[in-house]
């Protein structure tokens, strides 16, 4: 039980992509102009990502590993071919508010990252425990900082103003150049609260994480 | 004629596929520490995808749309894009040695690029023909490497400036996209 928390909640803190864990980015800047769709890239993303990983941890004695890789791939697009279709049906605004996004959940190192990462060497419990982790944090991330921009880029917070009167948006933040500068700004931080983390332990400050493909697995770790 | 230098114009300048469109942002921020490794990467992209997007265009045109399998699109374009990723490697490695030893490394990592497919996507959604397609695809290409190239240029003088240790490595190359992000939305307006 106690095991079954750990990989939980390690996805929520200690592991919190893509803060800690560097991995997937594109949806992270693309999809985060606003709170909701930042929720909603985040929900279809713990779907693929706990579902892919249930199915890659039952089929991981089975399949031989030359050729993981390419059915690790064949899983997680027939979630997202899933899921593409689910939102056509239940939520067709957000569909067409997050674009080719959607169909990019494939590509999305987070999938295959915790495929090959995690589920591949696990039990089915402990490769869901982990996939819904790893999804919520990511749907917190992803909902923090479309809050964040929403706020600063067009005053407002999920559609509701929440700024005072005479607030001027600033329209750099919804755009393409706040979302780099927002997320390099937030991880700078995140580096530094966890050296100052260190520091009152007495321990060495350390640099952050790197963006590290090498976790995604995908090239056969070249 | 006059169309497709506006299409080359806008792909690299305009809508740049990174800057402007946040697609590719794994790699562009992986390989962007040295300039050589991006111009590897970049090259590879452009080949990549501009023949990945010549065969998702007629696999879509011959395969899924008279058959009625347009909701399996997504699955069907990472298949071939996997697939043809292997193959130009193996291809290159047998051919022609010399570029298989500059671009080789980088060829398993396209698999995973949201560039590559997101260009095909773009495509399909837009209803581009054929020729139109492969021009996009090569133009959006040669947006990726410029870019690419640039920001490793940036982040190689930055090895050599005191940096917080905190904005050290992947915080200070994203604030630096941001900027470089900024200087191209001068082009905005252009068309």
């Amino acid at each position: 039980m106690s095991r079954l928390w750990k990989e939980f909640s390690k996805g929520l803190w200690k592991d919190l992509p893509p803060f800690k864990l560097v991995l997937g980015l594109c949806p992270v800047l693309a999809v985060t102009s606003t709170a909701e769709n930042g929720f909603g890239m985040g929900m279809a993303v713990i779907f693929v990502l706990t579902l892919s990983n249930l199915l890659v941890s039952l089929v991981r004695k089975i399949i031989p590993a030359k050729v993981r890789i390419a059915c690790f791939i064949v899983i997680a697009a027939s979630l997202v071919v899933a899921v593409e279709l689910l939102m056509q049906a239940y939520a067709f605004p957000l569909y067409q508010q997050l674009g080719i996004f959607v169909p990019l959940i494939v590509v999305n190192c987070i999938i295959l990252g915790r495929a090959e990462a995690f589920a591949s060497k696990n039990p089915p419990l402990l490769a869901i425990a982990d996939g819904l982790g790893m999804g919520m944090g990511f749907t917190m991330s992803l909902t923090f900082l479309g809050g964040l921009r929403e706020v600063l880029g067009h005053g407002q917070l999920f559609g509701h103003t929440v700024v005072w009167d005479g607030f001027e948006p600033l329209s750099f933040m919804a755009a393409a150049p706040g979302a780099f500068v927002t997320l390099g700004i937030l991880l700078a931080l995140m580096n530094f609260f966890t050296n100052l983390q260190r520091k009152r332990k007495g321990l060495a400050p350390v640099d952050g994480p790197t963006h590290d493909c090498g976790s995604c697995g995908v090239c056969g770790g070249r | 004629m006059q169309e497709y230098f506006l299409l080359f114009i806008a792909a690299i300048f305009v809508n740049n596929i990174v800057l402007a469109q946040y697609l590719g942002n794994c790699p562009f921020i992986g390989t962007s520490k040295e300039t050589s490794v991006a111009l590897g990467m970049g090259g590879a992209v452009v080949f990549v995808a501009v023949m990945a997007t010549a065969i998702t265009w007629l696999v879509q045109e011959y395969l899924l749309s008279p058959l009625g399998l347009d909701f399996l699109q997504t699955l069907a374009f990472i298949l071939v894009i996997a697939s043809l990723v292997q193959f130009v490697e193996m291809f290159l490695k047998k051919m022609v040695p010399p570029l298989y030893k500059s671009l080789g490394i980088f060829l398993p990592l396209i698999t995973t690029n949201c560039a590559v497919m997101g260009i095909a996507l773009i495509c399909q959604r837009k209803e581009f023909p054929l020729l139109k397609s492969v021009a996009f695809a090569a133009a959006s290409g040669i947006g990726f490497m410029i870019a690419l190239v640039v920001l490793a240029g940036i982040r190689e003088r930055l090895e050599i400036r005191r940096v917080p240790r905190a904005m050290r490595g992947t915080p200070v190359g994203l604030v630096m996209a941001g900027l470089m992000s900024l200087a191209f939305f001068a082009f905005k307006g252009m068309i």
